[in-house]
């Protein structure tokens, strides 16, 4: 039984430093394993598009023939698959969000020819 | 006999985070009948199941809700398990129940911030917020996310935590005690929201077990419901005990949760003790074939998960029933009788959460 | 592992005649209803409702023709009326002697009854 119960949480609160963050004068710190945006690696993508179909919001598309991959920033969820699913490793999670804006961007990516590598098992053949 | 006054009640209402309306019947200031409506947000999530892969499919189920989304994965999770007969690693089981119980934590502070804002004690709402970033961040530092977490997959975990960090969350769960005990004290025992919640709302074990109330709204009328005790996560390896109070008014109910948030932090503290090494989770091959009928404890109550399939990579049918679709009928009785001025505080024990109920 | 009361899977086929009777036993037993709902099966339908006691579930399913008229259990158990209207209002299947109907107007749908396959034909017939 009692009255002003709180009053002890209230005289605390007075005197000790506000709980918020004077964000955004202060920056956030980001986690390590925040799920922020994701980032490609572009030289070593092979264009093999497997993100595209792991993705379950349909957000990426690779375009082979203009060797571009494109991430719609608005409709990707950040759940990671494509990341899990990339056989290059190329795809990685930022810890950062990326910035709030009035309209949905669409980050495109050129990804450049890789230097032709002759595969062992052709060049064992032509020997 | 007074004059019969109809009353709109929501779908907007500052008492109310989301969209319910009922229609009170008022007789001078006291409610007779109350017929409540939802739908506002019906949103077809079950109905997608037939265009997402099983796989997939969990990426949708979490979105159900923003509180216990953690909850609703791993019911989905572990109802497709259980029918393709997946054996999880119990390292992954022991992961999971604690961020289920993470969860709770999270909801039930949210909750209290809540039933302090429908009464009128802004500053506490504010303190139960404040004490509930810690989860949050506990949330993020091991999951990556802090509202949905993505980290439930068929088969197990996608993330490990490893022991030293959990015994890091252990000890910052154990120092935010002292807080929580400041914090919640305010709802036991000041008289100013006693007056409020004493004898306010009761629901009787008899008309508890009647209307079918699950979830805290039970225990606190003293019907021994709790789901974690049907052997789903480690709970009992745990020796897990439901929290119960026989009052069944709203102080009950409030007493209940906070209590479950006490229990849940030793749960916690118990579960890093003895999490075992081990792999985190397994490949499930093939596609599933039959049904299967699953119950989890979510933060409100019983949730249903009923998936079928029929050999394809998409499921017939994904059936999820959420505690407050059962609350629903049991909030109604309690309205019955209530004064006019506390219906705000009658819908928020029951912890109302209409986007999981029309999903 | 075997003996985890969550893995018993009980379901019992029920007739649409035998269905009152067997739900007043339940209720009689001390069962709960947990919750109802509704599967496409075939052309018609299949109504599960799922019983609690004792943390055990027990699930009578019924098999409905399309159009078919299901007697309502919510004057044995009332609050079957939340299930039965969701049912209705989104796989169109009518209930008799219902404690509390609402017509159609529990949810609010943008086209009625979205989840009974006739509709998707009929949307069908129009685009085509």
């Amino acid at each position: 039984m009692g009255t002003f119960k709180i009053g002890g949480v209230v005289l605390k609160s007075l005197f000790n430093k506000p709980a918020t963050l004077m964000y955004p004068v202060v920056p956030r710190t980001w986690q390590e394993r925040t799920r922020g945006s994701i980032g490609i690696e572009e030289a070593d993508c092979i264009l093999c598009g497997i993100c595209s179909k792991k993705c379950p919001t349909h957000a990426i598309t690779v375009v082979r023939d203009q060797r571009t991959w494109a991430v719609e920033r608005m409709q990707c969820i950040q759940c990671g698959s494509c990341v899990e699913s990339c056989p290059k490793k190329c795809l990685c999670m930022h810890p950062e969000y990326t910035a709030p804006g009035t309209e949905k961007i669409t980050d495109v990516v050129h990804v450049p020819e890789q230097p032709k590598q002759p595969k062992p098992e052709a060049a064992a053949a032509a020997e | 006999m007074g004059k019969r006054t109809i009353i709109p009640f929501g779908p907007q209402h500052p008492v109310l985070p989301e969209p319910i309306h009922l229609d009170l019947v008022i007789e001078d200031e006291t409610v007779v009948e109350a017929i409540p409506s939802i739908g506002f947000i019906h949103r077809g999530l079950e109905k997608l199941v037939e265009k997402k892969e099983y796989t997939e499919m969990v990426y949708v189920i979490e979105r159900i809700c923003g509180i216990c989304s953690f909850g609703h994965g791993w019911g989905y999770c572990a109802a497709v398990e259980g029918l393709m007969n997946v054996e999880v690693p119990e390292r992954a089981e022991y992961l999971r129940t604690i961020w289920h119980e993470l969860s709770r934590i999270h909801s039930h502070l949210l909750w209290l911030g809540l039933m302090a804002d429908a009464f009128g004690f802004e500053s506490l709402f504010m303190h139960c917020w404040r004490l509930r970033e810690t989860v949050l961040d506990i949330f993020e530092k091991t999951t990556g996310g802090r509202v949905i977490f993505s980290v439930c997959k068929l088969g197990g975990v996608r993330k490990d935590v490893d022991n030293e960090t959990l015994a890091g969350i252990v000890s910052d769960l154990n120092k935010m005690k002292a807080g929580l005990k400041e914090v919640t004290d305010v709802f036991i025992s000041d008289q100013s929201v006693k007056n409020r919640t004493l004898g306010v709302g009761v629901l009787t074990k008899e008309k508890a077990m009647e209307f079918g109330a699950v979830g805290p709204v039970a225990r606190a009328s003293g019907v021994l419901q709790d789901i974690r005790l049907t052997g789903k996560g480690v709970y009992e390896e745990l020796g897990f005990e439901p929290v119960m109070d026989t009052r069944g008014d709203c102080y009950a109910r409030t007493s209940v949760r906070i209590r479950e948030v006490f229990q849940s932090i030793d749960l916690i503290a118990a579960a890093a003790e003895k999490i075992p090494d081990g792999d985190i989770a397994v490949a499930v091959k093939g596609n599933p074939d039959g049904e299967f009928i699953l119950r989890m404890e979510q933060p409100r109550g019983e949730a249903f998960y009923y998936a079928k399939g029929s050999g394809s990579k998409f499921l017939d049918r994904m059936r999820v029933r959420t505690p407050t679709n059962q609350n629903i009928p049991a909030l109604v009785q309690m309205l019955q009788g209530a004064d006019l001025a506390d219906v705000p505080v009658l819908v928020l024990t029951i912890d109302p959460c209409i986007s999981c109920t029309e999903r | 592992m075997s003996d985890k009361k969550y893995l018993i899977q009980n379901f019992v086929p029920v007739t649409a005649s035998e269905l009152l009777g067997k739900v007043q036993d339940l209720k009689a037993d001390g069962y709960r209803l947990g919750q109802a709902c509704c599967t496409k099966l075939g052309d018609g339908f299949e109504i599960m409702y799922s019983f609690d006691k004792d943390h055990e579930l027990l699930n009578l399913k019924m098999a409905v023709g399309e159009g078919q008229e299901v007697e309502s259990i919510s004057n044995i158990i009332w609050h079957a009326f939340i299930y039965e209207n969701e049912m209705h209002d989104l796989f169109g299947i009518s209930f008799g002697n219902s404690a509390l109907d609402y017509g159609g107007h529990f949810f609010k749908v943008a086209e009625p009854t979205p989840w009974n396959p006739k509709n998707e034909e009929r949307k069908a017939e129009q685009n085509g």
